[in-house]
């Protein structure tokens, strides 16, 4: 046996290692420059060099991880990324919420890690090295059970950083407690690493033992999906929202991986490549955009102080830098062409339709309901963010901090500015990017002499297919028409216009308290989804006499149904356990001597018996 | 219809092979062509519709012109703006209708529309209006506007999954999601009827027709549509209403196509029964709309669920059906 410290460090720069760091890379350069106008003010100098340097340990943690080429190292690597985040969860001492969500996050994190453990553990023993490559050759002659095995630890470990539903639960709360800067990063990059272990462990290293893993995966990815939109359109804390639409794009991400997975056994190696090509797609854009949104949601908590949007409002006249920043994002998260998140968004149906057209028929069936999955997914993202910008930037202030808010510091600008182009360049320029995704897509499937058809100038399909989207062509049009339509107006002089005050019916002035709120806005969804969300109200009638109200409190709330009936429960039984552990405990010096006289015994006993 | 009918649509179709193979001007050209007669016909169809529905309830009814006049109305009219509003309400109607007119360029109709994109990207176009449809129905600040919002994205959100998977199940049909592919012959499948059935309900909703919403109504509580277009007027508003009609054409013609390929696959240029019959098909198309809008009432806004659902069964069972290839 092999000596476990004798470690090898080396390095991979294959494909998939080198677009995950450019993938790193490209969102922690703008939420570095972000941070420098974001921690001002807010922070101690001392405070800010110890941000500095978390952030710079966990930039390079990340960095890390996904390019080393050794299992133990990759485990030190995830496990320093996995601390190094903790405490820029818990940066900000203050408030006691941020400690109540690094507890939930470094729990769930390091049963993640224990799986993962595990995984590596049973692939060790086999090879007998950690090597990537030698575990790589060795796990050909992997049992099927042991397969099994270890891909379903490995999904459990890597799904919990992930944030697949159920996994999800610290997700929503560590994400939006750490300062914004790093919420992009933990949000666009750190979860990410999570889907490179999966592709680097599942499908590269282990291979794809048979069809119902991909389908495991498919189902996962639809449930998070759908849920992680629901929970979204629910929430009203900005940033919150923003992190259960991370747990929606990783489902995102995992349908194209897992469609991925199934065409490889199912024997479609074209569309195997096309379709994890998608996801990397979707991977990328998820990381610009949402790193974009996240660095908007900041913006917005360093003018006003509040992440509820509720108080909020009004913005855009206030920032109108952040404001359209945050547009262009909701834009492209919502897949709205021809911004990058339509990009992915269609090559994912692509690759579903293109596996229904050649697969047989349950498959076909299966495949349609993923993408209907990923309609729904859109079709509600598209609300959620029309809500989210709609209360947050538009109508009339409805609060006094709303009120006096004023645009944030140049780099801040400046670094949203970077992310809002980047959603432009990836949605015009799909062509060339999907080309190079397709070249990584295949040196991580192994299937690198594929030929996989495909034209530069548009996303023409393989498999004789042509069906194609050319966004230039779009975005071209959509530009001509409006600047046509704009020139007739202003040729016939028909640009201005009075203004009034909105109509209010004929009673009195509206003030912004007749507005819309995020609330109304997402109740049919609540009524829509009552059975999922589990929606109670709080009535509080305070009277002065028995005919007489003076004040009427009416609070709405949503079960959280993982919290309540699978953690709840969980948690439960393990306090119960502990509690009874407790009484081996008592306190008496004799009793624990004599605990370690018994150990003795039993060790001896035990050496005896090799 | 006779097979000499076929035989000649056939040779019809050779000859727009022909066409499509000549420069891409040519294509251009003849696509904007039919961007401006869609535009010329659209407020035709919603004036026919409302012609035909009166009659049914034995009204005389407005003139088929009328929308004309309203369009001319409008533009006639100066507008007024909420104080509340910001740039994304002035944007809007230019955005709404620039989107419109994209997807209508790429509609094969009575030519084959310009390939920029295929039919999902047609229901992703349509929800860039909507989105910023949306957005300016809730920056007046008006509780009327943030209802409409709130009820349209409500009712899209549901309407996608039915449209994606009825069009799934035309296109496995016809082997590609591109448009151009059902501007061709080919051999409807019991399927392609059951899912273009279920693709005709999502386009009453998108189209905001009874049972979904009602264009008829100014009532604030049951209007979707119409909520979110409050705030508007003048210019801005005659452009969102040439949007919403030139939507309609677009679907309309999607649907016509779908169900009767047989009519189309030749240039304009070269046969004027094209078109005709091009217009037979929208014609057929206002009577049905009109004959359901007659006889159903327009459903409690949390009834469309049910409606998306049996949209969505409809659509389901067209997939199986075309899984199993009948």
């Amino acid at each position: 046996m092999a000596n476990i410290f004798n470690l090898h460090l080396g390095f991979l720069h294959d494909g998939l290692s080198l677009f995950f760091l450019a993938t790193i890379l490209l969102i922690s350069i703008p939420s570095g420059i972000y941070s420098l106008g974001y921690l001002k003010g807010h922070f101690s100098k001392g405070k800010i060099l110890y941000n500095w340097f978390l952030f710079i340990l966990f930039v390079v943690s990340m960095l890390l991880v996904v390019a080393v080429d050794n299992a133990l190292v990759f485990l030190i690597c995830w496990e320093l990324m996995s601390l190094v985040s903790y405490f820029l969860v818990v940066f900000d001492e203050k408030s006691e919420k941020s400690q109540s969500a690094g507890t939930t996050y470094v729990v769930m994190t390091h049963i993640g890690t224990a799986f993962i453990m595990l995984a590596f553990l049973i692939l060790y023993k086999h090879a007998g090295s950690f090597d990537f490559s030698v575990l790589k050759a060795a796990s050909g002659t992997l049992s099927p059970t042991a397969k099994t095995l270890v891909f379903v630890f490995l999904l459990i470990g890597f799904g919990t950083k992930a944030g697949i539903v159920p996994l999800h639960i610290w997700l929503p709360q560590a994400h939006p407690q750490a300062p914004s800067h790093v919420s992009s990063l933990m949000s666009g990059v750190m979860i990410k690493t999570a889907i490179y272990g999966i592709i680097r462990f599942v499908i590269f290293i282990l291979g794809v033992g048979s069809l119902w893993w991909g389908n495991l995966v498919l189902v996962l990815a639809a449930i998070s999906c759908v849920v992680g939109v629901i929970y979204a359109l629910m929430e009203h804390d900005l940033k919150k929202l923003l992190a259960y639409h991370s747990v929606e794009n990783i489902g995102i991400i995992l349908l194209g991986l897992g469609a991925s997975m199934v065409f490889l056994k199912i024997n479609l190696p074209v569309l195997a490549v096309f379709s994890l090509a998608a996801g990397l797609y979707h991977l990328i854009n998820h990381a610009i955009f949402k790193g974009l949104l996240f660095l908007c949601a900041g913006s917005v908590y360093k003018a006003t102080g509040t992440r509820n949007i509720e108080k909020l409002g009004g913005l855009i006249k206030k920032m109108p830098y952040t404001s359209a920043a945050f547009l262009v994002g909701a834009m492209a998260i919502s897949a709205i062409p021809p911004l990058n998140g339509f990009v992915s968004e269609w090559l994912t149906l692509q690759a579903f339709f293109q596996g229904a057209l050649v697969s047989t028929s349950g498959i076909k069936v299966f495949l349609s309901l993923c993408a209907v999955a990923l309609a729904l997914t859109s079709g509600l993202a598209a609300a959620c963010f029309v809500k989210a910008f709609g209360v947050t930037f538009l109508a009339q202030p409805r609060g006094n901090k709303a009120k006096e808010a004023r645009e944030v510091s140049f780099s801040m600008k400046l670094s949203m500015c970077i992310l809002s182009i980047l959603t432009f360049v990836f949605g015009l320029f799909s062509a060339i990017i999907f080309k190079n995704l397709l070249l990584i897509s295949k040196s991580a499937l192994g299937l690198k002499a594929l030929d996989v058809n495909f034209s530069p100038n548009n996303l023409t399909l393989a498999a004789g297919n042509n069906a194609l989207v050319s966004l230039p062509l779009v975005a071209f049009m959509l530009i001509a028409f409006i600047v046509a339509v704009v020139l007739i107006f202003i040729f016939a002089g028909k640009l201005q216009a009075k203004k009034y005050n909105t109509w209010d019916c004929g009673y009195y002035k509206l003030n912004p308290r007749n507005e819309y709120s995020a609330t109304a806005f997402s109740k049919p969804f609540r009524i829509a989804f009552s059975f999922f969300l589990l929606p109670y109200k709080k009535t509080e009638k305070i009277r002065e006499s028995f005919y007489h109200v003076k004040t009427f409190k009416y609070e709405t709330f949503t079960t959280p149904v993982f919290g309540k009936y699978i953690y709840a429960p969980l948690l439960g039984i393990i306090l119960g356990i502990a509690r009874l552990m407790r009484r081996l405990q008592p306190g008496s010096i004799h009793l624990y001597i004599s605990y370690i006289f018994v150990t003795i015994i039993a060790l001896i006993m035990f050496m005896k018996k090799f | 219809m006779s097979t000499t009918f076929f035989q000649a649509c056939w040779r019809r179709k050779n000859v727009s092979v022909g066409l499509i193979t000549v420069d891409i001007m040519t294509k251009v050209t003849l696509s904007i062509l039919q961007v401006i007669i869609f535009a010329a016909i659209a407020p035709l169809v919603s004036g026919v519709i409302a012609k035909i529905k009166n009659n049914l309830r034995f009204r005389c009814g407005a003139s088929i012109f009328q929308p004309y006049y309203n369009i001319a109305k409008l533009f006639a009219k100066e507008e007024v703006i909420s104080e509340t509003a910001s740039w994304i309400f002035r944007a809007t109607p230019f955005i709404v209708l620039a989107s419109t007119i994209t997807a209508a360029f790429m509609v094969p109709a009575f030519i084959s529309g310009y390939k920029a994109g295929d039919l999902l990207l047609l229901v992703f176009l349509f929800s860039l209006g909507r989105f910023f449809l949306a957005l300016s129905a809730l920056d007046t600040g008006s509780s009327f506007g943030g209802m409409g919002s709130s009820r349209e994205m409500f009712i899209s959100s549901f309407a996608e999954p039915a449209a994606i998977l009825s069009i799934f199940a035309i296109s496995l049909n016809l082997g590609t999601t591109n448009l151009s592919a059902i501007n061709s012959l080919y051999a409807i499948k019991f399927s392609t009827i059951i899912a273009a059935v279920s693709l005709f309900m999502v386009i009453l909703a998108e189209t905001s027709r009874i049972p979904i919403d009602n264009q008829e109504t100014h009532l604030e509580l049951t209007m979707i549509h119409e909520a979110m277009v409050l705030e508007y007027s003048g210019k801005s508003l005659a452009l969102i209403e040439l949007a919403s009609y030139i939507k309609q054409v677009v679907f309309f013609s999607l649907m016509g196509t779908i169900l009767l390929p047989a009519f189309l696959s030749c240039g304009l240029v070269n046969n004027f029964t094209v078109f005709a019959g091009y217009l037979a098909k929208l014609f057929v198309l206002c009577v049905l709309v009109s004959f359901i809008e007659v006889n159903l009432a327009k459903m409690r806004l949390f009834r469309a669920i049910d409606f998306f659902s049996f949209s969505f069964v409809l659509a389901l069972i067209a997939i199986i059906m075309a899984a199993l290839g009948v």
